[in-house]
């Protein structure tokens, strides 16, 4: 495959490991800036793992351990000089179960962002606003900024989260089956959120559902127990995936 | 390598900061355990020092941390209580106790005449004696009238206690209807929120006067009211450690022996009960770690005789009791004071004991049970 | 064969009505203790309730008037020990749910002394707050600025006591408090940058506001009953004047109606009192344990 644009995150051989169990098996791949790539394959594969390593949100886990090398910016970040709280600033993450903080909508965007500096009003007010716009929420919220945010609905909560990883202004934006929780209309607006992110951030998204992989992102990885057994152009994996277990997940004889 | 972008700040000083203060504050539990240890067991050192005998009761500080007046006009004195051969402060009419020694005036251990003859007899020797005589000429500080009463009250305790808490929490576990378990279960552990004291008054009060009339005891106060009102505090220990334990036992073997055709009692009774006979021998092990180390409701309804005797109608006196008593009166750094630390230095080697064979022990075959399955 | 089979099963049935019957009579058995405790107290204690009662200073030797300096001692001692050991034991609670590696062996030390310090008999405290906090703390202090001010029992020592000892009812709470907050927020928090203990700050205490709060009223409510415990370390029978600073001895609800039952000079006379104190005290501890229950299962809920 052409690699046209520049890589954000390279990984080599990479394996990830819970305790004695091997989750990942050496994973080689370049994920681009400025696209969106998505990580599908049956459940239990290694997606989720494989998201959560690139911030090192795995680190939470006891007992987890990794070889190999993942970078970004070509910068090792599993390498000892590394802060994984810098790390993750620039580095923002979309859960499937994303629930917003106890707090207020407003104190929800502003979290991330004072967490560091103080900052103005009006700069965090200004803040607040673009974010919420870019996650095309501001206009259902913006007469109740001061009220729960436990208020909202499900699609509504899920766009916070994007808007409150988005508030910090990372480069990357990890999205763990964003929609899952999701009805179809809420769906719709966070995939149009997407393409509308992917002019500035790198978005890596994984997804079970395979229609929404190919309409958004475009390039695609299968994972199958733990390996990366095929990455393209989306457009390839799903018109002329060159593996067999790639074409009988997508075509639905298995998984 | 030069520094790059995700290299660490400097805030994460304070970061540092904040976990080690947490870990070492998370280290007092540890650090209180030791130092229990060692300052309990450092005031018995009086009586491995040889000249420990003449340690005057003087000083205004001794008289300051009496416990206040107390009027006691009426009772013996101890000494003429040791004297007439009755127990020291049990006082059979009123079924109240006196005080070993009414404390009105000056210090309670005044240096006596016959110090000196007195002290060829070492403490050690005295720990051994038959009775327990700690404020005379010639004091006797025999442990065994109290270990006896101790283990009286406390298997009395666990003999009503254990079977009550036990039934109660198969009834929980197996046999209530989910909504009368909701209820249930917070209703009996309740009886942990009363006060030790309140549950010693009850039966200084009623309970003794119930088992008086239905026994027709000698004595009103005695072992048997005293294990009665120790077993108020350990049915909720031994129910919710059982409750926990049988309700943990998994699904799978109840529904395997049901299949098998066995009914619902037998299957709680034969298959259940046994699978958590760790847990209930945990629950066990804690409540008689409860009834032996209960200090109030022992001192108001044993009758605090330290007789030794075999009868479970007796008065008795619990190590425990014993220390709750004579403490406040006690000379401080005297043998009798250093005697009282070594009774709760006993307690407590005793508990860590109970408690380290429920976590090191039970826990482990508990945990084994379940897994190997 | 027949009637074999029917006299066998009849036999089992019976058995079986037998063995259930058994837990129903404990269980019986026990809410009929408590039914009668608290009936006993409630319907003794209520005649001489009054507000002179809960207001007054005692008279004539204790024996007649109120009991406000013991009400006053009490709520003053649980104060301080709340003071003292919430934060230690939060801090342990935190430390055990958000820093330990279960694994570690230092957390597993540190649960195992929890739970040893939970079993050690109350008495052994007040030897405890004798030997280090009055001997070595306050005498060490004494020693220092050659005073006599700390090395004797005090309201300060009683409530250091108690806080030991109520130590493990804070941790076990607040840790299961704090293993409520969802993993998911910690995460959330974490991967927009927070470090640990912002997190902890920002996300985890807020979310265990309740959580902690229980913990105390629970602490509160055992210590408010305790007795054996502070014995030797500050408490008196009776008081010329109400405490006024953390060395004053101070006088207590539950060592109130010990003495009276025990060792007043006319027992049969200060019944009546002696019902209406334990009255008050089990008011005390009931109205702080069901408030922990309320805010627990509110907890419970979120
Ligand atoms: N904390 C953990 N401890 C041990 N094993 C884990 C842990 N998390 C995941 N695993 C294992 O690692 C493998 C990969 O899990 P992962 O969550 O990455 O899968 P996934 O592809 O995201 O699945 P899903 O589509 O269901 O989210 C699985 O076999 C899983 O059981
Ligand atoms: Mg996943």
């Amino acid at each position: 495959m052409a690699k046209e644009h520049p890589v954000k995150v390279r990984t080599s051989d990479f394996s990830v490991y819970y305790g004695q169990k091997q989750a990942l098996f050496n994973i080689g791949i370049d994920i681009f800036d400025r696209k969106v790539t998505a990580f599908i394959g049956p459940s239990g594969c290694g997606k989720s793992t494989f998201l959560r390593s690139i911030n090192r949100m795995n680190d939470l886990i006891d007992g987890t351990r990794c070889s190999g090398k993942l970078e970004v910016d070509g910068i090792d970040v599993y390498g000892k000089e590394v802060d994984v709280v810098t790390l993750r600033r620039s580095i923002g993450m979309v859960f499937q179960k994303s629930i917003p903080f106890p707090k207020s909508i407003y104190e929800n965007i502003t979290y991330g962002l004072t967490l560091t500096e103080k900052r103005s009003k009006d700069e965090l007010d200004h803040i607040v606003e673009t974010s919420l716009k870019r996650a095309a929420l501001w206009e259902e919220v913006k007469d109740r900024l001061t009220h729960s945010a436990q208020g909202l609905s499900g699609g509504q909560q899920q766009r916070l989260c994007i808007a409150r990883a988005v508030a910090v202004n990372p480069e990357i934006l990890l999205m763990d089956e964003p929609c899952s929780a999701l009805d179809p209309i809420s769906t719709g607006k966070v995939e149009e959120l997407i393409t509308e992110l992917k002019d500035t951030y790198t978005i890596v998204l994984v997804t079970h559902n395979m229609q929404q992989a190919a309409r958004v992102s475009d390039y695609t990885g299968f994972f199958l127990m733990g390996k990366l057994i095929e990455f393209d152009r989306t457009r390839s994996i799903f018109t002329a995936p060159s593996k067999k277990e790639t074409e009988d997940y997508i075509t639905g004889r298995f998984g | 390598m030069s520094k790059h972008r995700f290299a660490a700040a400097q805030r994460h000083r304070g970061e540092h900061i904040a976990e080690w203060t947490i870990r070492i504050v998370a280290s007092t539990s540890i650090l209180t355990i030791f130092l229990i240890f060692v300052f309990v067991f450092r005031e018995t050192t009086t009586l491995f020092s040889p000249d420990a005998q003449n340690i005057p009761s003087s000083s205004a500080t001794a008289e300051e941390i009496l416990t206040p007046e107390l009027y006691n006009a009426d009772a013996l004195t101890a000494e003429e209580a040791h004297e007439l051969n009755i127990p020291e402060v049990y006082n059979p009419e009123t079924g109240t106790l006196g005080e070993p020694e009414p404390i009105a005036l000056g210090g309670p251990e005044l240096p006596r005449s016959s110090t000196k003859q007195v002290a060829e007899r070492s403490v050690w020797n005295r720990l051994t004696d038959a009775a327990w005589q700690p404020v005379s000429s010639d004091p006797k500080f025999g442990i065994m009238p109290l270990l006896v009463g101790t283990a009286k009250t406390t298997f009395l305790a666990i003999l009503l206690g254990a079977p009550l808490g036990i039934l109660a929490a198969m009834y929980s576990a197996f046999f209530a209807p989910a909504r009368v378990r909701n209820v249930l279960k917070p209703t009996i552990e309740l009886l942990a929120g009363f006060p030790s004291v309140v549950i010693g008054f009850f039966c200084l009060t009623i309970v003794a006067t119930l088992m008086q009339d239905l026994l027709g005891t000698e004595a009103r106060l005695n072992a048997i009211v005293g294990g009665i009102g120790l077993s108020i505090t350990v049915i909720p220990i031994v129910f919710s450690i059982a409750e926990e334990s049988l309700s943990a036992v998994p699904k799978s073997l109840r529904e395997a022996s049901l299949a098998l055709g066995g009914t619902e009692w037998q299957t709680a009774y034969r298959v259940m009960l046994p699978a958590a006979a760790p847990g209930v021998f945990a629950a066990v092990l804690l409540g008689i770690g409860r009834a032996f180390g209960e200090t109030m409701i022992a001192i108001m309804a044993t009758g605090n005789a330290p007789m030794l005797t075999a009868g479970i109608a007796d008065p008795v006196r619990t190590v425990a009791a014993t220390i709750g008593a004579e403490m406040g009166e006690v000379v401080w750094g005297s043998d009798h004071y250093g005697v009282l630390f070594l009774l709760g230095t006993i307690l407590f080697v005793v508990s860590f004991g109970l408690n380290a064979i429920t976590e090191l022990y039970v826990k482990q075959r508990l945990i084994r049970k379940f897994q190997g399955q | 064969m027949k009637t074999l089979a029917s006299t066998t099963t009849s036999k089992k049935r019976l058995l079986g009505f037998f063995a259930v019957l058994v837990t129903v009579v404990a269980v019986v058995a026990i809410i009929g203790l408590l039914i009668s405790m608290f009936g006993t107290f409630v319907v003794q204690g209520s005649g001489q309730l009054s507000w002179t009662f809960l207001t007054e200073a005692p008279r004539n030797n204790n024996t007649e008037g109120g009991i406000f300096p013991a009400i006053f001692g009490t709520t003053i001692l649980v104060l301080l020990m709340t003071l003292l050991g919430v934060p230690v034991g939060t801090a342990t609670a935190i430390y055990l749910s958000e820093y330990a590696r279960q694994s570690a062996a230092f957390a597993r030390a540190v649960r195992f002394a929890v739970n040893t310090l939970a079993g050690v008999p109350s008495i052994v405290f007040g030897l405890f707050g004798v030997g280090f906090f009055i001997q070595f703390v306050g005498g060490g202090i004494d020693n220092v600025t050659a005073g006599a001010v700390f090395g004797k029992p005090a309201l300060l020592w009683a409530s250091a006591t108690l806080a030991v000892l109520t130590l493990p009812v804070v941790i076990v709470s607040v840790e299961e408090a704090l293993r409520a907050v969802p993993r998911e927020l910690r995460e959330a928090s974490l991967a927009l940058g927070a470090t640990k203990w912002q997190t902890i700050t920002k996300v985890v205490l807020p979310n265990s506001v309740s959580g902690i709060l229980t913990g105390s009223i629970l602490a509160v409510g055992r210590g408010a009953g305790e007795v054996a415990a502070i014995l030797f370390v500050g408490v008196v029978y009776s008081l010329e004047r109400l405490p006024s600073s953390v060395t004053d001895q101070f006088m207590h609800l539950g060592y109130h109606l010990y003495v009276l039952s025990t060792q007043s000079p006319d027992v049969e006379k200060t019944l009546p009192l002696q019902y209406a104190t334990t009255l008050v005290l089990l008011g005390l501890t009931f109205v702080l344990n069901f408030s922990a229950i309320y805010v627990r299962s509110r907890l419970r809920r979120i």
